[in-house]
This record gives structure tokens, C-alpha cells and sequence, in this order.
């Protein structure tokens, strides 16, 4: 697709540093609501009901609009020439930059509910002081998608808690699903050494900020919910330095079939 | 001398301010691919226009980030102006102030409820994460008028949409939600 527009806005200037790591980060963030989107977007027609069949096409496309900005904003900042299409459909799994989490299958709906719970919790907390921080730039992006993930978060909240006080089905399918995926909740507030970087230069605000607001959205979904926290997990991470699960490749091999098969092909 | 220099600066700034009064005229006749009966001045996503020689610049605002239309609006204006002589156009996107249903206009509010979508209810802007299965906005039904309406889902048919249903004439219909 093309940008609406090029932007002409001046690009800002940071020490090399801070320069290497911004442009990592915007990867890594573009990277994360790419493959989680496109996760979302392979319940397209197969959704448990119509309305919630919407409601994650909905999502999907909120994420991929925040993918582009990214995109964008990482190629000019770039300034090699790659636009937001090449960043995303000519990089290898090991270039891809996301958290384990969001490359992880969709499973049953359960397992779907729980990967954006933690997901959204970690998304919104994160946006909501990112929109205050210095970068112009990613601060209007994360003040446009702020908005949007306040219902995502809202939206999987109440699904969790469905879920989890609903049938002896649910719970237990819930249950399953937290098994799986809660290991991979600790890798997205653990700092890479670009976000590090970041962190230092007061571009990102300090994870440790942000967990008490996460703890306690936690804290009171999983009370609604009737269910207990998982205790005593041994936590994965490497998503954000380029070790992934199988996953991602059988993931971008989809993804990016296409571009791959027939290189600069359009629509 | 400096005085014909003056009114000549005059006279141009007036000639670019009667061109970018036309463009705004335009832009009322381009429309919302998603939502016909709205121009996009009543959707309030056109920030500003810019006039400078023969280069016209307009600055707009995406609704949502994942929003497919603008790639189409942006397409439109080009062509409505292109078709008035205008070739030598830039559009920019801006995020900052991020969009809101504030900038839409009360002609706009109503041509939408006459179309069968229920306006933004201002100030109800939900999607808080502390409201979990709280309250849900009272909308009133743009078919039969009731206000005995439920919430179905907050995600509708496009992004900036939630569905509705009606409990008296028992229609879906769907909400403009309010965001802001």
C-alpha cells in the first residue's frame, strides 16, 4: 500500500546511540501490532460469533494502523531508501524484533483472549506515558493509538473475566490458555538494551513505572474472573533480540508470500 | 516605491485566500467512502489548507490508525481538485492532535441520524479500562426514535462504529462512537 503521504516533517536529531536505538525500537514496536494484527486477522470468518468475529477483524486493523506509522517513521528515520513495505515483507523472522508473545498461535478462543489481555494491559499502560514523552513523532502515534487500545484492553478484560466466571468449559480452557502463554508476559516489560537506551535518554518511559497500573488491572480482572495468579512460572523471553519460536516463520511465510513470490508485485 | 510592492503582497494574499475559500468549497463535496451522506468537512478530518503560488497543501487527520478510507479520500481530493485545475497538491496526515468526534459538525451529526447511523453522544467517549461491563451509553434509536436501545458490540462494521440494537422496533442499527 502507499502512504497517504510522505511526510515532510523535519526528522529529529539524536546522537548516533540514541539514533540506532530509536530506529530499533520503532522496528520492534511495528513488529509486535504487525504479527499480532495479522494473528488477529487469521480469525477472520472464524470467529465464535458474528459480533466478536468483528470485533477481532476490528482490532487487527487498529494495530495495523499503528504498524504503518511505525513503519513509516522507522524508514525515514532509516534513510536508506526501505519504505514501510520493505521493512515488513523483505526481513527475515530472525530481523523481526517482537516479543514471543504475539507470534504465539491463536489456539481456542481462550488461548486468543489471553495472549491479548496480557498483551493490552502491557499496550495501553505503555502508550499512555509514551504519548507524553519527548519524540514527537512516536509521541502522536501512541497519542492516536492510545485511544484504540483502551477498548482493546476493555474489550479483552471482559472476555477474561467471561471466560474464567463463565462455564466449567471456559475455566478450564482459560486455564489451559494461561498455562501456555503466561510465560511469555515478563519478556514485555524487560528492557532490551535499545529500550535501555531509550529509557536512559528519557525517550521511553522506565517499565518499573509501569507495572504498578498493570499489577493492579491484573489484579482485579483475575479477582472478577474467580481466578487465581499464576505463581512460580519460569518466564521466556529472546523475541525481542530475534530468537523466536517456530512460529514466526510459518507466520511471515504467509505474510509475506506475496512480495516474496513476485518482488515488487501491486495492487 | 515601497507602496506598489504593498499591494501587490496584498493582492496576492487575497488571490490565495479567495483560492483556498474555493478549495474548502471542494472538500464539501468530498465524501466518507464508509459514510456517503458525510463530507469530510462534517467527519472534521480536513485541519487546515494552504495556498502558496500554485502549490496547495491540505493537512488531514486519520479517524482511526487502521482507518482504509483515508487512502481513498486521499485519492479523492486529488481527483475533485484536479478536476477544478488543481494538479500541484500535497497531502499531508497529521496525528497530533489526535482526531475526535468533537470536530464533527451538528449538520453533519444530523445528516448521520437521517441516514440510519445514531451521532456521537458527546462526553461518553467509553473504552476505559475501569469501566469494565459498566453502563452502556444510552443512544437513542435513529429509526423509531426510542431511547430502550442495548449496546450488541462495541466493534461494528467499521472501526469507528459500535452496533446497536433497538428493544422497541427491535432494528441494529449502527453508533458512531464518541471518541475522545
Amino acid at each position: 500500500m502507499q502512504p497517504v503521504s510522505t511526510s515532510t516533517q523535519a526528522l529529529p536529531t539524536y546522537p548516533p546511540e540514541v539514533h540506532v536505538a530509536l530506529l530499533t525500537y520503532l522496528v520492534q514496536l511495528a513488529d509486535t501490532s504487525l504479527v499480532l494484527g495479522h494473528r488477529l486477522s487469521e480469525w477472520c470468518g472464524h470467529g465464535p460469533v458474528l459480533e466478536q468475529d468483528l470485533a477481532l477483524a476490528n482490532i487487527a486493523l487498529d494495530l495495523l494502523g499503528e504498524t504503518r506509522s511505525l513503519y513509516q517513521y522507522a524508514a525515514e528515520l532509516e534513510g536508506q531508501g526501505r519504505t514501510e513495505d520493505d521493512l515488513a515483507f523483505l526481513r527475515p523472522a530472525t530481523e523481526y524484533r517482537n516479543p514471543l508473545l504475539v507470534e504465539q498461535p491463536n489456539g481456542d478462543f481462550a488461548h486468543t483472549i489471553v495472549r491479548q489481555f496480557l498483551f493490552d494491559n502491557f499496550h495501553y499502560h505503555l502508550l499512555q506515558q509514551l504519548q507524553h514523552k519527548p519524540d514527537e513523532r512516536l509521541a502522536a502515534i501512541a497519542e492516536k493509538s492510545v485511544k484504540e487500545a483502551a477498548y482493546h484492553l476493555k474489550w479483552s478484560s471482559e472476555w477474561m473475566i467471561r471466560l474464567g466466571d463463565g462455564t466449567e468449559e471456559s475455566r478450564q480452557r482459560l486455564e489451559k490458555a494461561l498455562r501456555t502463554l503466561w510465560r511469555y508476559a515478563d519478556e514485555l516489560t524487560t528492557p532490551t538494551p535499545a529500550e535501555q537506551t531509550l529509557q536512559t535518554a528519557g525517550l521511553l518511559p522506565d517499565y518499573a513505572s509501569l507495572l504498578p497500573a498493570m499489577q493492579a488491572h491484573t489484579a482485579r480482572v483475575f479477582a472478577d474472573a474467580t481466578l487465581p495468579l499464576p505463581e512460580g512460572v519460569v518466564m521466556q523471553q529472546g523475541g525481542k533480540l530475534g530468537r523466536h519460536s517456530e512460529h514466526l516463520g510459518y507466520l511471515l511465510a504467509e505474510l509475506q508470500y506475496m512480495q516474496r513470490a513476485y518482488p515488487g508485485m501491486t495492487w | 516605491m515601497h507602496k506598489p510592492i504593498a499591494e501587490t503582497q496584498k493582492l496576492i494574499a487575497n488571490s490565495q485566500q479567495l483560492i483556498a475559500n474555493n478549495i474548502w468549497q471542494l472538500l464539501e463535496e468530498v465524501s466518507d467512502p464508509e459514510v456517503p451522506v458525510l463530507s469530510i468537512l462534517d467527519l472534521g478530518i480536513v485541519r487546515g489548507v494552504a495556498v502558496e503560488g500554485d502549490q496547495v497543501s491540505i493537512t488531514i487527520t486519520p479517524t482511526y490508525s487502521g482507518c482504509p478510507a483515508m487512502n481513498t479520500i486521499a485519492t479523492d481530493i486529488r481527483l475533485r481538485l484536479l478536476a477544478e485545475g488543481y494538479s500541484n497538491v500535497t497531502i499531508r496526515t497529521q496525528l497530533r492532535p489526535a482526531w475526535t468526534t468533537d470536530w464533527m459538525s451538528a449538520a453533519g451529526r444530523q445528516k448521520l441520524e437521517e441516514y440510519g447511523i445514531a451521532p456521537p453522544v458527546d462526553g461518553t467517549a467509553t473504552g476505559h479500562l475501569l469501566n469494565l461491563f459498566g453502563a452502556d451509553t444510552a443512544v437513542r434509536c435513529p429509526l423509531c426514535k426510542s431511547d430502550n436501545t442495548h449496546l450488541v458490540s462495541q466493534f461494528g462494521s467499521t472501526a469507528c462504529k459500535a452496533l446497536y440494537q433497538c428493544d422497541d422496533c427491535r432494528e441494529p442499527f449502527d453508533y458512531f462512537k464518541c471518541h475522545a
